[in-house]
């Protein structure tokens, strides 16, 4: 970059830790994505077109994407009420559940994967529950729904505790001395506040999801066209030495993540919701 | 303080019961614990109980010979190896680039702080193929590396690469709030009373945010053993050499030896479930560190 980085600051030490800082970026980060960018330029744009939109790729967008949104709208309706309750209210065993929110962050996806499988299959603990309703959980989409389900989380009961505990009571007892009932004020005054906290939370789950691999691939059968996600498809694609396929597919999913992560810190800018992990 | 209404005012305007409108009625609030606990048990409780369940089907014998097989072992080695790497190194990252960005002002920040961020959005799948491209044989550096006889892909350093890709923002998202917060005050103080640079790290700037340091350490490390999508693209899966834990449990999985399968998954849960005790004790430690000076001298005459 030609630009000159000027600081303003007594401290010592700029030079050095801007100069590892932008170092280990670059070759950690920005070179290798950029070696995926310059892979894919060596393809003709009808070439890389035909690669991202073949009938298998895009039955594989509607499954990741589809399923990720019915995850990050589950966890959107869950996650506001263990917040809620989480915050507000005072049962035994509060303090467990609340480490247990982050469990999803800690457990290997390949854990979860292989766990949510067995208790899913039709021979499951829960699957051999819903096996006679008619209602086959693993190696369908469902199961797909249900491991982005359970990895998205703790993306929305982590944004809205920290907004739920700072809330002002003061608002609240405002409502109420202006004749507002209970779930007048819940609905018109307490929600709306939450409002911003709670779509990025959601969207942090469905960015979450849409990337994710171990998690899914034990559970999802992988047929393709039917069961088959986007990320497994590059690992396919790679196999068969298709390195033209990975990448392109790869650069859609790149393009997707950063499109993301713009939309999720100008989200969080606007609300001054911090970012979890 | 409001006066407190006389009994027929109450009477009148029953709504205005602040004590009642500002809570639920006592059937809603249990109506929204039990579905908020219901949740939490189908979706965490019930899958913990199954790891252990699956894990013991065929008895302690075969529960122990799973986990004690060479195979499991050196998977156990390499994940600690690939763990130690990237907490070192991202720890490294996370010091220097919370440094240059919380002390001083320069253009194009924003742009690095979302540079930084990258990694947690590009998925895991992505975050192996780029080493791929780049190391690997069909690669940009394929060639050269292969003539030089170096191995990155399907080898230890491509793992490693891969973990610190994907925990590359785990410890600089934690150090560079910590660290805007805190200020550069006493670090300036430290200075005009002679402090060089170092020592002004390790006296100052350390004890500070040692807490927040901890905190991302232990999400860094949770991460680098548990990564799983990344380290398969790069591992090519040769058991007793590229195989960490987590790819070690597909293998078997995928042989249909279930049992030693959870057995060794088992050793991951356990490694989850001190990560989710440890980050909530060092999670107390460092909120109460992280209140400045003046909110702990408010807080005292309150």
């Amino acid at each position: 970059m030609g630009m000159k980085f000027k600081s303003t600051g007594i401290l010592p030490g700029f030079g050095l830790t801007m100069g590892f800082t932008l170092a280990y970026l670059s070759l950690i980060v920005l070179i290798p994505l950029a070696a995926l960018i310059l892979k894919s330029t060596t393809l003709t744009w009808a070439q890389f077109v035909q690669e991202v939109t073949s009938p298998r790729v895009m039955a594989s967008y509607k499954l990741t994407f589809g399923a990720s949104l019915v995850g990050a709208l589950i966890n959107s309706v869950f996650g506001v009420i263990v917040a809620w309750v989480l915050v507000r209210y005072e049962f035994p065993g509060k303090k467990l559940v609340d480490a247990m929110v982050d469990l999803p962050f800690a457990l290997p996806t390949a854990v979860a994967g292989i766990t949510l499988t067995a208790l899913y299959a039709p021979t499951g603990w829960i699957g051999r529950l819903l096996e006679p309703l008619g209602i086959p959980v693993a190696y369908t989409p469902l199961g797909v729904v249900v491991a982005l389900t359970f990895i998205g989380l703790p993306f929305v009961v982590r944004t809205l505790q920290p907004v739920l505990e700072s809330l002002d009571p003061e608002m609240e007892k405002a409502a109420v001395s202006l004749g507002a009932g209970r779930w007048y004020t819940v609905t018109r005054v307490i929600l709306p506040t939450l409002a911003p906290a709670w779509i990025t939370g959601s969207s942090l789950a469905f960015a979450r999801a849409v990337g994710e691999y171990g998690s899914v691939v034990f559970i999802a059968g992988n047929m393709p066209m039917k069961t088959e996600i986007t990320p497994l498809l590059i690992i396919t694609k790679l196999e068969q030495y298709d390195y033209a396929g990975a990448t392109s597919i790869g650069v859609v999913m790149l393009v997707i993540s950063f499109t993301l992560l713009l939309a999720i810190n100008w989200l969080q800018s606007r609300t001054g919701v911090h970012r979890i992990h | 303080m409001e006066m407190a209404p006389r009994v027929d005012e109450v009477k009148t305007y029953p709504v205005l019961d602040p004590a009642r409108a500002l809570t639920e009625p006592r059937w809603v609030r249990w109506v929204l614990i039990a579905v908020a606990l219901s949740f939490i048990a189908l979706f965490l409780l019930v899958p913990l109980a199954q790891v252990f369940a699956s894990a013991l089907d065929k008895g302690m014998g075969y529960y122990f010979n799973a986990v004690r097989e060479p195979a499991a072992l050196s998977a156990v080695k390499l994940t600690l190896v690939a763990a130690f790497f990237s907490v070192v190194f991202n720890s490294a990252f996370g010091l220097a680039s919370a440094w240059a960005i919380t002390k001083f002002r320069f253009p194009g920040k924003s742009l690095l702080i979302t540079l930084i961020d990258l990694p947690f959005t590009v998925s895991p799948v992505v975050s192996g193929l780029i080493y791929v491209l780049l190391f690997g044989l069909q690669g940009l550096l394929g060639p050269w590396l292969k003539a030089h006889n170096l191995h990155i892909i399907f080898a230890l350093p491509g793992i490693v690469l891969a973990t610190v890709f994907v925990t590359f923002p785990f410890i600089s998202r934690e150090l560079i709030p910590l660290m805007q917060e805190q200020g550069s005050e006493e670090e300036e103080a430290a200075m005009v009373l002679g402090a060089g640079g170092r020592q002004i790290f390790w006296k100052v700037t350390l004890p500070n945010i040692q807490w927040g340091l901890l905190y991302g350490v232990i999400l860094c490390n949770a991460r680098a053993m548990g990564e799983f999508g990344a380290v398969s693209v790069v591992s090519g899966h040769i058991r007793g050499l590229t195989n960490t834990l987590p790819l070690h449990v597909e293998i078997l999985y995928n042989e249909y030896d279930f049992t030693a399968a959870f057995a060794v998954a088992s050793l991951l849960t356990f490694l989850a479930v001190l990560t989710l005790i440890a980050k909530t004790l060092v999670g107390l430690k460092y909120e109460k560190s992280r209140q400045t000076p003046a909110a702990q001298a408010e807080s005292g005459i309150a």
